[in-house]
C-alpha cells in the first residue's frame, strides 16, 4: 500500500516531534536530578553571604523587576497598539514605520539592549547599576512583545462589536475601552505572560544595567540580581555549580507556575465573557 | 423634529471611483415598515447605512444629495452623529451582542447618554427587553453572559439593545438571514408590533418576508431604485419589467 517514501517521511516527522519532547524532558530531568539534592534550607536564608549563597534576595528582586517592568511596559504597549489598530488609517506610512521598528526591536540580541541600557540609563541619566536602570532596559526590550500580541488580540476582536457600539451612538473611546479592549484581554494576557517569561529568563541585559549585587534593593537606585543573573553568577564562579542547579530548579518552578497561572486566568476570563 | 420619516432626494454614493448608489430619491413614511429587496451587491445595505451615517466608518466613501431624517439634514456640517444614532437604531445581519452580561448589553446605550441611576437603568432594561419579547426568557439571568443565548435570542437582545436608546427609527439589515425559521417568525411578529411606535426600515433577501411584514417595498438593482411602491402592488402588479423578472425568480 504505502510507498517507501511515505514511510520514510512519516518516520522523519514523527522522529523530530519526539526529539522536541525528549529534549525538553531531558533538560527538566537533568536539572531536577542535579538540583533537588542541593536544595538546602540555607539557600533560602534572608541574607546572602558567600557561604550560604542564598537565592532569597534574588527571588524577591526578580519579583521587583517583573512588577516594575510590567508597570511601565504594559500600559505603554497597550496604548501603542490601540493607536495602531484603532486610530491610524489603514496603510498609513506611520504604521508601517512603527511596525517595522517594533519588528527590528524584537530581533535585537539582548546583550545589545544591555549595552544601550548601560550607556543610556546607567551613565547618561546617571541611575547607576540599579533596579530602575534594569527595569527601563527590560521595558524597551519587551515592549515589542507586548505591542505585537496586543495588536493581534485587538485585530481578532470581531468587527461586529465595533459596528454595534458605533450604531448605538457610542464614541470611539467608549467603543474601544468598553467593548473592544475587554474582549481582547485573554490575548493581551498571553503577551504579558510571554513578556514575564523574557524578564525572568534575562541575564545579559541585566548584568550591564542592574549590576549583580545579591541583595533585596531598598531603593530604585540600588543594584540587584534576578534569579537568572544569580544562577549565571554562581556558575561563572565555578565552585557553586550545585547551588546553581538548585537555583535552576526554583527558576523552572517559577516559570511553570507563571504559565499555569496565566492559563487559569485566561480560562477564567473567557469563561466569564462566554 | 415633527414627523419621524425619512426623505431622500438625489442621493449618490461613491466608494472611491465606484458609483455605488445612483440618484436615489425616496420618501419613507413614519410608523410603517419599509423593505428593501434586490440581488446581492445592489446597494440596499449601503443605502440603509446612510440613515445613521454608518458609512462614515468606511474610508473613501462619499455621500451627496439631501438626506432628511426627522426633519433634519443629517449630512449637514453641524450634525451630531451621536444624537442621530440615538434616534436611529440599527440591527445587523449577524447577531452581535457584546461579550458582557445581558443587562450590560441593554444598559449600554442609556449609559452612553449619561443615565447612571440604577433604578432608571433597571426600568429601561426591563422595558426594552419586554418590547423585544425577551423579558420572559431572560429575566432570571440578566447577570449572565449574553453570548450564552441562542441565535434568535441574541438577535432579539440586539433589538432590545437598540430600543434602549429610545430611537424613533429602527434600521434592520437582513436581521433574520442568520436565523432558523422559528426565530425568524418570532422576529417578524415583533416587527409588526414595533411599527406602532417606530419607523422601521428593513433590508431583506427573502421576498416572502417582505410580503409578510412590509407596508412598502423598494426594489434595488445595480445601485438604483427600480421601483418603490406598496408591497402589494410590487408583488402582484409591478410596473417595471425588471421588478417582475426578479420577483418571479428569473434572476438574482
Amino acid at each position: 500500500m504505502r510507498k517507501p517514501i511515505d514511510i520514510f517521511l512519516f518516520c522523519l516527522t514523527w522522529g523530530f516531534a519526539a526529539l522536541t519532547l525528549i529534549s525538553l524532558l531531558f533538560i527538566i530531568i537533568h536539572v531536577l536530578i542535579n538540583g533537588i539534592p542541593h536544595l538546602t534550607p540555607t539557600l533560602f536564608e534572608r541574607r546572602f553571604t558567600t557561604d550560604n549563597v542564598s537565592m532569597f534576595p534574588a527571588i524577591i528582586s526578580t519579583i521587583f523587576f517583573v512588577l516594575l517592568t510590567l508597570l511601565m511596559a504594559v500600559p505603554l504597549g497597550i496604548f501603542a497598539s490601540i493607536y495602531l489598530v484603532e486610530y491610524v488609517k489603514k496603510g498609513s506610512k506611520i504604521v508601517t514605520l512603527i511596525r517595522s521598528a517594533t519588528e527590528m526591536l524584537a530581533g535585537i540580541p539582548s546583550v545589545v539592549y544591555g549595552l544601550f541600557g548601560m550607556l543610556m540609563f546607567v551613565e547618561f541619566f546617571g541611575f547607576g547599576w540599579s533596579l530602575i536602570s534594569g527595569s527601563l532596559t527590560l521595558t524597551v526590550m519587551i515592549l515589542p512583545v507586548v505591542i505585537r500580541t496586543t495588536e493581534e488580540a485587538l485585530k481578532s476582536v470581531q468587527g461586529g462589536y465595533r459596528e454595534g457600539g458605533f450604531a448605538l451612538g457610542a464614541g470611539k473611546l467608549r467603543v474601544v475601552f468598553r467593548i473592544v479592549l475587554p474582549s481582547a484581554i485573554p490575548g493581551i494576557l498571553a503577551g504579558v505572560i510571554l513578556a514575564i517569561g523574557r524578564i525572568v529568563g534575562e541575564t545579559a541585559a541585566l548584568i550591564f544595567t542592574a549590576g549583580t549585587i545579591p541583595q533585596v534593593p531598598q531603593e530604585l537606585t540600588q543594584s540587584a540580581r534576578t534569579l537568572a543573573v544569580h544562577m549565571w553568577a554562581l556558575s561563572a564562579e565555578a565552585h557553586h555549580t550545585n547551588e546553581a542547579y538548585a537555583t535552576a530548579v526554583i527558576l523552572l518552578l517559577i516559570v511553570l507556575g507563571i504559565n499555569t497561572a496565566s492559563a487559569v486566568i485566561a480560562r477564567l476570563i473567557t469563561a466569564k465573557t462566554k | 423634529m415633527d414627523s419621524y420619516g425619512i426623505s431622500v432626494k438625489g442621493c449618490d454614493l461613491h466608494y472611491g471611483d465606484f458609483h455605488a448608489l445612483k440618484n436615489i430619491s425616496m420618501e419613507i413614511k413614519e410608523h410603517r415598515v419599509t423593505a428593501f429587496i434586490g440581488p446581492s451587491g445592489c446597494g440596499k445595505s449601503t443605502f440603509i447605512r446612510i440613515f445613521n451615517r454608518m458609512n462614515d466608518l468606511i474610508e473613501n466613501c462619499r455621500v451627496t444629495g439631501d438626506i432628511i431624517v426627522g426633519g433634519e439634514d443629517i449630512y449637514a456640517k453641524n450634525t451630531d452623529v451621536t444624537l442621530l444614532r440615538k434616534n436611529v437604531g440599527m440591527v445587523f445581519q449577524k447577531p452581535n451582542p457584546f461579550p458582557m452580561t445581558i443587562y450590560e448589553n441593554v444598559a449600554f446605550a442609556p449609559r452612553t447618554y449619561g443615565i447612571k441611576k440604577k433604578n432608571e437603568l433597571d426600568d429601561i432594561v426591563e422595558g426594552s427587553l419586554r418590547k423585544a419579547g425577551l423579558w420572559g426568557e431572560v429575566h432570571d439571568r440578566l447577570k449572565k453572559s449574553a453570548l450564552g443565548l441562542s441565535g434568535g435570542q441574541q438577535q432579539r437582545l440586539c433589538i432590545a439593545r437598540a430600543l434602549a436608546a429610545e430611537p424613533k427609527i429602527l434600521l434592520m439589515d437582513e436581521p433574520t438571514s442568520a436565523l432558523d425559521p422559528i426565530s425568524t417568525g418570532t422576529i417578524e411578529d415583533l416587527v409588526n408590533e414595533l411599527k406602532q411606535q417606530y419607523t422601521i426600515v428593513i433590508v431583506t433577501h427573502n421576498m416572502q418576508q417582505a410580503t409578510r411584514i412590509a407596508d412598502e417595498t423598494a426594489f434595488f438593482l445595480m445601485g438604483e431604485v427600480v421601483e418603490f411602491d406598496d408591497t402589494n402592488k410590487i408583488f402582484t402588479n409591478p410596473t417595471d419589467k425588471r421588478t417582475e423578472n426578479y420577483i418571479t425568480g428569473r434572476f438574482g
